[in-house]
């Protein structure tokens, strides 16, 4: 394990040695989607490959030795997973396949609870993962969807909160942190308002969850998704937290084995929570990396990190600001953000951006990232986006603006 | 791989696409998303003897987007159905498979994005909302007595 000795001074070279990425693919590989994917940790990949390789079974059914084992495994990566979260307990964790797995969950189950009228309140700046769902959901039960728009600055605009919460309103579901602009919502404040409803508060919370643990007691939310594969764990795996009360109350999301109590013909019972949202046989192998990721990380000094990333985003904003034809989305400053950053460059197609700085060795994404209604409210289809991890270097940041710039003399 | 994408007759084809005018009459009018980026065309077509007699489109996309769209504005009139269906057909084998030359020698312009799958839907975007407009003209003379 890397040393972190905090205020800055770290590791960075023994940080990245625990991603084997950096050594597969040598030093001009600039990873800097990590908004989409995170690269997975040596801890992350040795689970995954000792459970499918030499401790492989299925969990919760067979008594013999190696089902008993792969069992237990399982509940010790829900209690790690809860553990980096704050959960109260790891009953409050459901294993997902990933944050989209989670808030479809959530949608589905909440929105069985809805009345014909009722409203679900959404934000412009939400991933359609955080949108899709609650339409499809809300339209079986007539509920109504609305959203709270942005600022000029790319912000949510808290100040509307009043004007949009009704007596209707059951549900709000809100993004922790924009994949696009960075930008960190207020989750205490959207509490508070849930609260004065009666609403409850899902947030999504997969583009936070790789910058550090997580108290989601204290940030008063009642369900909180995140993906393994951008916590450096395999693909396949994410988590949802349900508040233990709340949980109690819900219906099941998907039926099959392993969420029941008894079944007959006729009708069925159910298992508690976290059980009755895990039908059928869970990604074990994936959730096993998902434990293993969320364990190393709680050891890591995140204050060191978080100031190494802030860095990062301070050179990387003012490095594209004094780019001409290149305009940010979203925020300015580093405050209350995360380090990734989108921009559009006059002229130029984001598509043809992100292909022409893979000939630099600078991995980007081009597109909407799956935000349309936020794009929409920007201005734009499209854009370039960056996003830094715990691993990134200067190395990385110049190579981007170092191939940016040439992308712009080449094409603009 | 990624720069050979952006040889000199994709980027200069591209530019056309400012020149580009929609068809103030038209037959059919299709509009045809790419659902990663929302790049998108507006494609007219007006068909006269079974045969295009003209094209117009908005397209606001990438330089392989609006460069596939400039060659099928630029080679579609004149066409039959059958010959449109089968200029696609010959521009899906360039790209799937690496065959050629394609129907039109234009679209041999487009030979290196085989090699990059992700970008194979940018040079297809035009060409799709071509397959959905002939599809809308052919389903039309069948609803007619």
């Amino acid at each position: 394990m890397p040393t972190m000795a905090g205020r800055g001074d770290f590791d960075l070279a023994g940080l990245r040695g625990e991603f084997p990425i950096f050594a597969a693919q040598g030093p001009r590989f600039h990873y800097l989607d990590n908004a989409a994917t995170g690269q997975i940790c040596r801890a992350a990949a040795e689970a995954l490959i000792d459970f499918e390789t030499r401790a492989r079974a299925n969990v919760k059914r067979g008594v013999y030795r190696l089902a008993d084992e792969a069992t237990r495994a399982f509940e010790e990566a829900r209690a790690r997973i809860a553990g980096y979260i704050g959960a109260r307990e790891a009953a409050e964790v459901v294993i997902t396949s990933g944050t989209t797995h989670a808030l479809n969950l959530a949608a589905h189950c909440l929105c069985a609870r809805l009345r014909p009228g009722d409203e679900i309140l959404l934000t412009t700046a939400e991933h359609h993962s955080n949108i899709v769902p609650w339409q499809l959901a809300g339209a079986r039960v007539g509920a109504t969807i609305r959203a709270i728009p942005l600022q000029t600055d790319g912000r949510l605009d808290l100040d509307r909160l009043a004007d949009l919460l009704s007596a209707r309103t059951r549900v709000i579901a809100a993004t922790h942190c924009s994949n696009v602009t960075g930008a960190i919502t207020d989750i205490g404040r959207l509490a508070e308002a849930a609260r004065s409803v009666g609403a409850v508060l899902v947030v999504d919370g997969a583009q936070r969850a790789p910058h550090g643990p997580l108290d989601v007691q204290a940030l008063g939310c009642d369900l909180y998704a995140l993906s393994g594969h951008k916590l450096f764990a395999a693909t396949g795996a994410g988590a949802l937290w349900i508040r233990s009360d709340l949980a109690q109350e819900l219906p099941p999301f998907l039926g099959g084995g392993e969420m029941i109590r008894r079944v007959s013909i006729e009708s069925s019972t159910f298992a508690p929570p976290p059980h009755r949202f895990e039908a059928g046989t869970p990604p074990i192998g994936a959730a096993l990396a998902l434990g293993a990721a969320a364990a190393w990380l709680s050891g890591l000094d995140w204050e060191a990190i978080h100031a190494h990333e802030q860095r990062l985003l301070e050179r990387l904003l003012a490095g594209l600001k004094a780019i001409p034809g290149v305009r940010l989305l979203g925020p300015e400053g580093t405050q209350a953000r995360a380090p990734l950053v989108s921009f559009v460059v006059d002229g130029i197609h984001p598509h043809d951006v992100c292909q022409l700085l893979d000939t630099f060795g600078v991995c980007t994404r081009g597109g909407h990232h799956c935000a349309q209604p936020l794009h929409e409210a920007l201005g734009v289809e499209a854009s370039v986006r960056a996003s830094i991890a715990l691993y990134n270097d200067e190395a990385d940041i110049e190579a981007l603006l170092d191939g940016l710039e040439e992308v712009v003399r080449r094409l603009a | 791989m990624s720069a050979e994408l952006y040889h000199r007759i994709i980027v200069e084809t591209a530019k056309e696409t400012a020149k580009a005018t929609r068809l103030e009459t038209a037959d059919v009018t299709v509009e045809e998303d790419n659902p990663l980026c929302g790049d998108r065309i507006l494609l007219d077509l007006l068909v006269r003897d079974g045969k295009v007699a003209a094209v117009g489109h908005s397209t606001r996309g990438c330089l392989l987007t609006r460069a596939a769209a400039v060659v099928l504005a630029r080679r579609a009139p004149g066409c039959s159905a059958k010959e449109l269906g089968d200029a696609i057909a010959s521009l899906h084998a360039l790209l799937e498979k690496g065959e050629g030359p394609p129907l039109w020698p234009e679209l041999a312009m487009f030979a290196p994005v085989q090699a990059v799958k992700s970008r194979h839907e940018c040079v297809l975007l035009p060409f799709r909302a071509l397959a959905r407009a002939l599809a809308l003209i052919e389903r039309s003379k069948g609803a007619q007595p």
